[in-house]
């Protein structure tokens, strides 16, 4: 991110110079002049002298060209299998995720589906085994609801190195919208779920066919059945035409291009929940289903790439959240965490969404680490990354949510590190 | 259904628009309120019931051990996954025995894996890579067979079908636990001389 260059001598010279010809041209009352040269004023660039491009050019809109930086990018090296493109989240604004910009995670490749030919089988222990169309689907009532999405294996390099640079690098399995759908709760009631079904299996119509175990608390409360993407039918890669989507849990488990939904008395330990997404400890011993996705925080303006200049005021910004509900506050550290104070929170503070943090700063020109540490309305604390990982060890590779160091160097670099 | 739970159900039934139905109870009870989708036949819930559980529900008819599973391997996953399961391109499936409690753990199907039956789920639904669904069901016994033969857990010759596969016991099968604790690493909110 290029900051502004201080005025120049040259430029106040080249201003200076050109005053006098606007003075001549208005005494002698000339009607039409040529605009100065140059895009600075007094100059007028030459996008202010043309016509511009035509209406639905093209008919779905894209950014444009001088922002064709800020896009998704896969971690660096040349492998067959792919884990997930990264949302940069160091270049957005606000909280909400375009759908564009959305990260991506799959397992075998993203599946072009047919909406008028996808069905929705719900059976198993219910009353009433359904087949669904996405007909059916969009005519049952609609919810709508700004969430984040999070992999649980976002930023596990964290636990073992800092080789991530930036901050899309390192977090950027996360990102968030709004999702459009129906209640999960409504569905089964149309089934009709009996006493006895505890579980729910959630199977993806793609290639993985891919299946989690759904706890029928979870299922009942906020999960929903999306096929709404901030306004827009869901993106393939975010499973077009209809997924699960559980606020606040780890992304796995929002199976997407969902076909079957299999109400059952136990969970089904299948291979995600076993030999994936289990968290192991020290001992060899592995926690399985912990679903929630933990407080975070990330400072992304100064961050990882960038380059500042001491002296100037800016907004320290970043973004923070929970999936336990609310973000309370967000404290920020411009010394390594020995003292903090406490960030503005950009309302409205929304349950399990991205949380806007902001803090008016100036940087002294001495090299210093920032950091950001998030606390939720359950109150907990986002723990610092030696405490996670003295409590953790190094093989448990899921859910890393300790406190992001930035570290900025005498000439204004930032860098990731751990302290 | 409670009488409370017959006039919500009634009451929802009745005024449809802007109703949902009340989430006080982790249980869907009630008539069913649009009327959306139609009634599932049993040979299409066969169709794409595919899943299998750990104790073996799910499992088809079929069978096979590590002799034919060794040529299936051979032919089908040795491009990815390696020569006797040593991993690729894709992971390792074979060794590291003995490793999961050390401070370098090798997780594959035989060192990692607590279930045998889930072998059989995750190689029918999703494997080759390239033509999930593709193997027949004595080929997904076999190719299961082998994994666990070159996982030292069963001899060449034993043959897995739907009532020994859920009867093999893996050795990290008591290696995972539901923490009664929430795992989650409780930071200090220290402001000052931290």
């Amino acid at each position: 991110m290029d900051e502004i260059n201080k005025l120049s001598r040259r430029t106040l010279i080249t201003r200076a110079a050109a005053l006098p010809a606007l003075g001549v041209g208005v005494a002698t009352g000339v009607a039409a002049q040529q605009p100065a040269t140059g895009f600075e004023p007094p100059g007028v660039p030459e996008w202010t002298t043309r016509q511009g491009g035509a209406f639905i050019n093209p008919p779905y809109g894209l950014p444009s060209p001088f922002e064709k930086d800020v896009v998704r990018v896969l971690p660096g090296g040349n492998i067959p299998f792919q884990t997930g493109s990264r949302t940069p989240l160091h270049r957005m604004h606000g909280t909400i995720t375009p759908n564009g910009l959305f990260f991506e995670r799959h397992h075998a490749g993203v599946p072009t589906i047919d909406p008028d030919k996808h069905r929705l089988m719900v059976h198993g222990l219910v009353d009433r085994p359904l087949v669904l169309t996405m007909d059916d689907v969009v005519r049952f009532p609609s919810v709508s609801r700004i969430h984040f999405l999070e992999c649980s294996g976002n930023s596990a390099a964290q636990y073992v190195n800092t080789n991530g640079k930036t901050a899309q690098q390192i977090h950027g399995l996360l990102s968030c919208v709004e999702w459009t759908g129906v209640r999960l709760s409504t569905v089964l009631a149309e089934a009709g779920v009996r006493p006895t079904g505890k579980w729910i299996l959630a199977e993806g119509a793609d290639g993985a066919a891919m299946t989690r175990s759904i706890p029928m608390e979870l299922a009942m409360t906020e999960a929903i059945l999306a096929y709404g993407q901030n306004g827009e039918m869901l993106r393939p890669e975010q499973g077009y035409p209809l997924r699960l989507f559980l606020p606040g849990i780890e992304g796995n488990m929002s199976i997407k291009w969902l076909r079957r939904l299999k109400v059952g008395d136990a969970p089904f330990h299948t291979r995600e929940e076993t030999s994936k997404y289990t968290d192991m400890l020290p001992n060899g011993q592995s926690g399985q289903f912990t679903f929630m996705m933990d407080v975070k925080s990330v400072i992304l303006t100064p961050s990882g790439g960038d380059k500042i200049i001491p002296g100037r005021f800016i907004e320290i910004s970043g973004l923070a959240w929970t999936g336990r509900g609310r973000i309370r506050a967000v404290d920020v550290s411009v010394d390594g965490g020995r003292t903090w104070r406490e960030a503005a929170l950009q309302e409205p503070v929304l349950s399990k969404a991205l949380t806007r943090f902001r803090l008016p700063w100036r940087w002294d020109g001495t090299p210093l680490v920032l950091q950001s540490r998030a606390v939720d309305q359950d109150g907990y604390v986002q723990p610092t990354h030696r405490q996670l990982v003295a409590a953790r060890g190094d093989n448990y590779f899921y859910h890393y949510n300790a406190i992001q160091s930035w570290r900025v160097s005498a000439s204004g670099e930032v860098s990731n590190v751990q302290v | 259904m409670s009488k409370s739970e017959l006039l919500v159900a009634v009451a929802c039934g009745v005024l449809i628009a802007g109703c949902s139905a009340p989430a006080q109870r982790a249980v869907a009870t009630g008539a069913g309120h649009y009327g959306h989708g139609r009634v599932a036949t049993a040979q299409e819930i066969r169709g794409w019931d595919i899943d299998v559980s750990p104790d073996g529900t799910g499992l088809p008819s079929g069978s096979g051990s590590a002799v034919e599973g060794r040529k299936v391997y051979e032919a089908k996953c040795v491009s990815c996954h390696g020569v006797n399961g040593a991993g690729g391109t894709a992971p390792r499936l074979v060794g590291g025995l003995g490793t999961i409690s050390t401070p370098k753990p090798v997780r594959t199907v035989g060192s990692f894996w607590p279930y045998a039956p889930t072998v059989y789920d995750y190689v029918y639904r999703a494997m080759p890579w390239d033509r999930p669904m593709s193997l027949s069901a004595n080929e997904v016994y076999a190719v299961t067979a082998y994994l666990l033969h070159a996982n030292q857990i069963i001899d060449e010759q034993t043959v897995m079908d739907a009532k020994s596969l859920p009867a093999v016991r893996m050795p990290n099968r008591a290696g995972f636990f539901t923490p009664a604790e929430d795992p989650a690493v409780r930071g200090v909110r220290c402001m000052q001389d931290c």
